[in-house]
């Protein structure tokens, strides 16, 4: 593998300090949504559609509005497009806003109809039974293949983008097309080729905390949010869409976050509450029940695919297509783009053509879940690989590091790749004992690749030195993955100052320019980048000060360990200054000392990764254990390798979720069956074997120090490294998630 | 709401049947309190009963019987010392519900009495042969476990009855017992399918046996046919295929979110299989 030849010249990158929120985490002092409160605060409550597709024929909210502990009741009467001094709204915000709170129908199971605000939590529950609704039930569709079928009822008519071909069915929304080559061609080159069918469910990303925020807007159209999120300047901006107040008069501050995973990139509760505030004129609270988080907010998409791949018997793939059919619920957004895309992406191919489509139908509206579209694609893909090796009798290893993408290589949705670490992460996976380990009877092994994009986004970061030689960094992408010790060791590495001695603080709205969500695994690369670049903002003016007390050109001067020195002998014969000896006397020479930088980063660099995995199956009752795990990925360069291990291991802990048991499970009704922990399985602690990690590290030419983003590549091969163990265990191919027992022995029993 | 905490069975049952709308009792609280919470049940009335004398004793009796109150935990069962040494099977059930912290809650009787045909420690203490004592304003009766559910969350308690004692036979020699259940997970999760056996031994042969099912009825069954198939015999593979095709016949289970037909129907067998084997292993002293 390609080792980082710039290892040594690191300090403290690459070091494991503990998190400086660890403590404050462990000892409860650290403050979550919900543990926000404020004098005179009511509680708010959210009426949600108890029917899959119904019309809202009336609502009489005028019983809960007379209750002694009520004090203010809102509809959809009360958001933007219907108040006056801003009206209209159009494109993803007015899907925000009519999924926040329904107008003319309700579209899914769980959808906001009404909310109240009481003086407590109890009030404002028992509330909701006063206000009536009076539906018209209409007919509903929650399978992705049976909602674009030609008698599918309409979810809503004229959706569709200019994207989608003519003669599709109204709840197809958007059309992707792309690839290279010839791909009949390419097909008739091969040796076999195989075309099947896939299917995964929707998933939930089943972080610990559910959504909550106290919003306070007063009707001077000043506003302060508090809530649980990846993005407080995105909460801020569809806010004041939302309520038709000019966005700088919102104030968003993020709270500590338990587990986003992309579902906290958007808003669900916050313009709710900060409605009620609006006509209460006191702050609003609201917290969502688990029930709540399962029915109402952003699930992945569920996925109906079709794969064709041809192979010539030395492993060659001569052409690959790929369809993929994704429902996101009832709005556009659902990323069959992402998955076409990301489906092929590990591979160098000639011939190459994949087709996405995005279908809306009677559920939640989907949000981002770690790299979204692509772990289902890879499914559907690394299953057929998998056949068509087993069928030529090829090593899954040997045939992925023959077509393996690499730099150069045109990519299977257009551009062509720089650096990047696929072959490596094959080879390290070729070198583990892991894939050389026998197995048990019973037991069979997977492996598959992954790919994600990885992401910059608009970034602005500040930093401030103390008189004392401190420095607080000041960022806008809340914590999801220890990013905190991230920058402070980047910052550390720049000023040549301790770890310990940084203190990185996620800034409100108030306090820093504008800053894209925590997502696409893009904070430690963006959000690292801009810290390292204000660091150096901070350095030259350090160095500038040096010069001045010298009496040198500042050009002279140099930053190294921490001090100021003169860049070679003929600067001058001076002592180092070290870099609180210059902040101890910066009020009077020139001034507080800061740096900044914002961009737009552009060079996320793309990622890849590889796993291996052993599974058993039982053939008595279909049940499957994970008995081994590795996860295989390349970081670039990975800062604090402890959050990097991590992330490989929560990707890898999700995904065996994800492909064995994790499902929406909808009634013929059209409602959510599941919407509790207790029927919505997420794997337990006892349910996963020890994730054994890999850290590959081919630096990504786009980041000062190498960084690849490594949050989301984790969750893209599992599906499919899952599927193929279960599969050759099993001796029967499984083609559908989850993967649950009852599925398996019916594979098996068919199977004979 | 009104909440009652009386002194003695008695006072609990008087106050049950006195009272109107929905009433509760409470013990550990692991399924009223979670229903509450949920808004599924809303009492009007709620009778706490951990408060009455004795409620969370564990006694043997002078002939090797056990008496259980009704508020005795998971946990107390499985740290009690010699309990589990004659019941394995109906301790294991017991442990298997929920978590740590539920352990120190949930209790027997109110898993029985939540009456969910997957309940965990119901097959296992059908199979022990478990019975109740009901106390009513007519006096107390002595009723079996199978006799106690009649559908989901539906018991034969009527009005102003509760339970107040568990009695647990004297396990004799040569005897064992044991529960398996099906979960697609490793803990934390309901029964797809349970099934309990208790069996006694004379050498090899098996002289009686009482096997039951969880999740595949309305309510936990007691399969006569399950019993049949294995007394009389050294626990062979002919018997244990007979076992198995009893125990899938006397399924008559629904399609749901936990599971379907056809699954529950084969597992049952699968896990009356292998309980019994677990049960004729402790029953000869291989397994305590």
């Amino acid at each position: 593998m390609a080792l980082d030849d710039r290892k040594s010249d690191f300090t403290f990158v690459g070091t494991r300090p503990n998190r400086p929120d660890g403590l404050d985490k462990v000892t409860g002092r650290a403050k979550f949504g919900a543990d926000i409160s404020a004098p005179g605060m009511l509680h708010g409550a959210i009426l949600r559609s108890p029917h899959a597709h119904a019309r809202i024929v009336k609502i009489d909210t005028s019983k809960a509005e007379a209750h002694k502990d009520v004090k203010a009741v809102v509809t959809r009467a009360d958001f933007s497009d219907k108040v006056e001094f801003k009206p209209g709204l159009s494109g993803e915000f007015w899907n925000v806003l009519e999924n926040v709170m329904a107008s003319d129908k309700a579209l899914y199971d769980g959808h906001a109809v009404a909310a109240v605000a009481a003086t407590s939590a109890l009030a404002a529950r028992d509330a909701l039974k006063l206000i009536e609704v009076e539906y018209e039930v209409l007919p509903h569709v929650t399978d992705v293949d049976k909602a674009m079928a030609p008698d599918a009822p309409i979810i809503r008519e004229g959706a569709a983008d200019y994207s989608v071909p003519e003669g599709m069915h109204p709840n197809v929304v958007r059309y992707h097309e792309s690839g290279h080559g010839d791909v009949d061609a390419g097909f008739a080159e091969a040796d076999l080729v195989i075309e099947d069918s896939f299917a995964t469910e929707a998933t939930h990303q089943g972080y610990i905390e559910p959504h909550a925020c106290m919003g306070s807007l007063g009707s001077d159209g000043k506003g302060e949010l508090w809530c649980t999120t990846q993005g407080h300047w995105i909460a801020q901006k569809t806010c004041a869409a939302l309520l038709g107040i000019e966005t700088s008069q919102l104030r968003v501050t993020a709270s500590e976050i338990g587990g986003g995973f992309g579902g906290k990139t958007t808003v669900f509760i916050e313009p709710v509450a900060l409605a009620l505030s609006r006509k209460a004129n006191r702050p609003v609270k609201i917290v969502m029940s688990r029930s709540e988080v399962f029915r109402a907010t952003g699930p992945t998409a569920s996925a109906s695919m079709d794969i064709k791949i041809g192979m010539k018997k030395d492993g060659t793939i001569t052409a690959a297509q790929g369809i993929f059919r994704l429902q996101g619920g009832a709005f556009p957004g659902a990323p069959g783009d992402m998955t076409a895309m990301c489906a092929f992406a590990p591979y160098n191919l000639t011939n190459v053509r994949q087709v996405g489509y995005d279908v809306m139908s009677n559920r939640p509206k989907q949000a981002a879940y770690r790299a979204p579209g692509a772990p289902m694609g890879a499914f559907a893909v690394e299953s057929v690989l998998d056949e068509l090796c087993n069928q030529l009798g090829l090593d899954p290893v040997d045939v992925r590091l023959k077509n393996a993408a690499h730099e150069g290589t045109k990519a299977s949705y257009g551009p062509t790749y720089e650096r990047i670490g696929l072959v490596e992460t094959l080879e390290a996976a070729k070198a583990h004992p892991h894939y050389s380990a026998p197995l048990k009877p019973g037991q069979g092994r997977g492996i598959s690749c992954g790919f994600w994009f990885n992401h910059g986004g608009e970034t602005s970061v500040s930093l401030a030195l103390s008189e004392d030689g401190s420095a607080q960094v000041m960022v806008g992408t809340p914590d999801i993955g220890g990013s905190r010790a991230s920058m402070a060791l980047m910052a550390a590495e720049v000023l040549g100052i301790p770890y310990e001695n940084i203190r990185v603080t996620v800034a409100d709205t108030a306090t820093l320019g504008y800053n894209d969500v925590s997502h696409g695994s893009r904070v430690t690369y963006a959000s690292g980048l801009a810290t390292i670049k204000a660091a150096r903002h901070a350095v030259e003016q350090l160095c500038a000060r040096a010069a001045a007390s010298w009496g040198i050109p500042a050009d002279a001067v140099k930053w190294e360990n921490g001090c100021a020195v003169p860049s070679g002998p003929n600067a001058g014969d001076f002592d180092p200054r070290p870099l609180a000896d210059i902040t101890a006397h910066m009020g009077a020479t020139g001034g507080p000392i800061s740096g900044h930088f914002e961009a737009t980063p552009e060079g996320a660099g793309v990622s890849f990764g590889t796993h291996i995995v052993d599974a058993e199956v039982d053939p008595e009752t279909g049940k499957t254990s994970i008995t081994r795990y590795t996860v295989i990925q390349d970081a670039g360069k990975a800062i604090h390798p402890t959050y990097v291990e991590g992330q490989y291991q929560g990707g890898a802990a999700q995904g065996i979720g994800w492909a064995l048991n994790e499902e929406y499970i909808y009634g013929d009704d059209g409602r959510l069956q599941n919407s509790i922990f207790l029927d919505y399985r997420i794997p337990v602690a006892s349910d996963l074997p020890m994730i054994d990690t890999v850290i590959v590290e081919v630096p990504n030419p786009g980041h000062p120090f190498g960084v690849r983003g490594v949050g989301e590549t984790g969750i893209v091969p599992p599906l499919a490294a899952i599927a193929n163990a279960v599969s050759n265990a099993a001796g029967v191919r499984m083609k559908q998630l989850p993967m649950s027992p009852p599925r398996i022995l019916a594979a098996l029993k068919d199977n004979g | 709401m009104n909440y009652h905490s009386p002194a003695s069975f008695a006072e609990a049952s008087a106050l049950a049947a006195n009272a109107t709308g929905i009433t509760r009792f409470l013990a550990g609280g692991t399924d009223v309190l979670v229903q509450l919470r949920s808004e599924l049940v809303t009492p009007e009335t709620l009778i706490d009963i951990k408060k009455i004398d004795g409620v969370s004793d564990i006694t043997q009796n002078a002939d090797g019987s056990w008496t259980l109150g009704v508020a005795a935990t998971g946990a107390e069962m499985s740290e009690h010392p010699t309990l589990g040494r004659d019941w394995p099977g109906v301790v294991e059930a017991m442990d298997l519900i929920g978590s740590t912290q539920i352990q120190g809650r949930a209790t027997l009787t109110g898993n029985l009495c939540n009456g969910s045909p997957a309940a965990d420690s119901v097959p296992a203490m059908v199979a022990a042969g478990v019975t109740v004592t009901v106390t009513g304003p007519g006096g107390d009766r002595e009723v079996a476990v199978e006799d106690i559910p009649t559908g989901p969350g539906k018991t034969s308690l009527t009005k102003g009855e509760l339970i107040s004692a568990v009695h647990i036979p004297a396990r004799g020699d040569n005897a064992g017992d044991a529960y398996l259940r099906f979960i697609p997970r490793t803990e934390m999760d309901i029964a797809v399918v349970g099934a309990g056996v208790s069996l006694r031994l004379d050498g090899d042969t098996v002289t009686e046996a009482r096997v039951s099912l969880g999740a595949v009825a309305p309510t936990v069954l007691l399969v006569e046919d399950c019993a049949e198939a294995i007394i009389g015999s050294t626990l062979d593979d002919t018997a244990l295929e007979a076992l198995a095709a009893a125990a899938s016949a006397a399924c008559k289970p629904i399609d749901d979110k936990r599971g379907t037909i056809a699954f529950r129907t084969e597992v049952a067998g699968v896990l009356a299989k292998r309980a019994a084997k677990i049960a004729y292993a402790r029953a000869k002293g291989e397994d305590l």
